[in-house]
């Protein structure tokens, strides 16, 4: 069977898109799948920093597309997590030394050796994103629970929508279940509302987060990490399980608040 | 306890709620292109035009958009001033 190609687009910047692409790789592949993660952000490549792989560089996407090198030269093999690897974008040109019609015909070929292409967007809604959507089965856009990060979430839903690559999945990155609580942050629930899509799921604000990308470690191969589960549990609602949402420890609804209130506690 | 009612009653002041309100309306509009003086437009066009036609009551006409999912939708509340109005 085809592999399924997925891509990770947000519209805005810094929501978390890399890192997503990069654990959801990493969590597929130690689920024995076979992944690759393309970089489309041409330019601006961050992808081969968060998984570790940026010294291994030799060929880049433009040189595949460019005819420079073969597909598989330009495949990075991760070699802690078997089935995993990266073909980085180039740093040195623009979004314009790839078409939309060079990333469906390379992603026909890697989808007949491949479980799972995962392709990490550039932010906005340019060239670089229309290249990143356009062989796309399925689109996950990232949000974070802010307003500039909903509003442009709920642009990029509507051009997926348009582009007929719809109906797209939502990810929210970064909640933090205190400013929840105190009513200092949307609730999960609210974005859900105004976005009208499906969610596939939360990811709770975790400081190893920022650790695994100092180390160029994927954090979903750290147990202990609140984040790395989330991640994990996307990595397997993506192959047909049924894992219910993460309990982020608070509820923001009235009547646990009130529950709270009267059981005298914070917990 | 002096929070307790701040908690019970103070969502509606809290900035979460701030951003769900604002999202909504900036939602709507950027999903339908249509500012707040457009609608005041249509609303005065619309009147004109049905006015033609049949009594109505104008200053109690009501144009919004509601949504429902992803979809947005005009809604025009008009009443009829009948002939036989009673009260």
């Amino acid at each position: 069977m085809a592999g399924k190609v997925v891509t990770i687009t947000s519209g805005k910047g810094g929501v978390g898109k890399t890192t997503i692409t990069a654990n959801l790789g990493a969590a597929l592949a130690s689920r024995g799948q076979r992944v690759v993660c393309i970089d489309a952000d041409i330019g601006l490549r961050n992808l081969d920093v968060v998984l570790g792989l940026e010294n291994r560089i030799v060929y880049d996407l433009v040189d595949v597309v460019e005819g420079r090198c073969r597909l598989r030269q330009a495949m990075i093999r991760d070699k802690r997590i078997e089935g995993l690897a990266l073909i980085p974008a180039a740093q040195t040109r623009d979004k314009t030394a790839v078409s939309p019609s060079d990333m469906v015909r390379l992603c026909e070929e890697l989808r007949q050796e491949q479980d799972w292409v995962l392709i990490d967007s550039p932010a906005g809604i340019e060239r670089g994103f229309r290249n990143a959507i356009a062989p796309a089965d399925m689109v996950l856009v990232v949000t974070n629970p802010e307003v500039s990060a909903v509003r442009d979430a709920d642009r990029i839903i509507g051009i997926v929508e348009a582009e007929e690559k719809g109906p797209a999945q939502l990810i929210i990155n970064r909640i933090d279940p205190e400013k929840v609580q105190r009513g200092d942050m949307i609730t999960t629930e609210d974005i859900v509302e105004l976005l009208a899509i499906h969610l596939i799921g939360i990811i709770p604000e975790d400081d190893n987060v920022i650790v695994s990308t100092n180390r160029g470690t994927p954090i979903v191969l750290d147990g202990r990490s609140k984040a790395g589960k989330a991640l994990r549990n996307i990595a397997g609602r993506l192959l047909g399980e049924e894992i219910p949402l993460m309990d982020l420890g608070r509820q923001d609804g009235f009547f646990s608040q009130l529950g709270r209130l009267f059981s005298g506690g914070g917990r | 306890m002096g929070g307790f009612m701040d908690r019970l009653t103070g969502k509606s002041r809290k900035s979460a709620y701030q951003a769900k309100e604002r999202l909504q309306l900036v939602l709507i509009h950027d999903r339908t292109n249509l500012s707040q003086s457009v609608l005041e437009t249509m609303k005065d066009e619309i009147i004109e035009v049905i006015s033609r036609h049949i009594d109505i009551a104008p200053d109690e006409v009501r144009i919004e958009i509601n949504k429902d999912g992803r979809q947005q939708r005009l809604i025009a509340d008009i009443p009829i001033r009948g002939p036989k109005r009673r009260g």
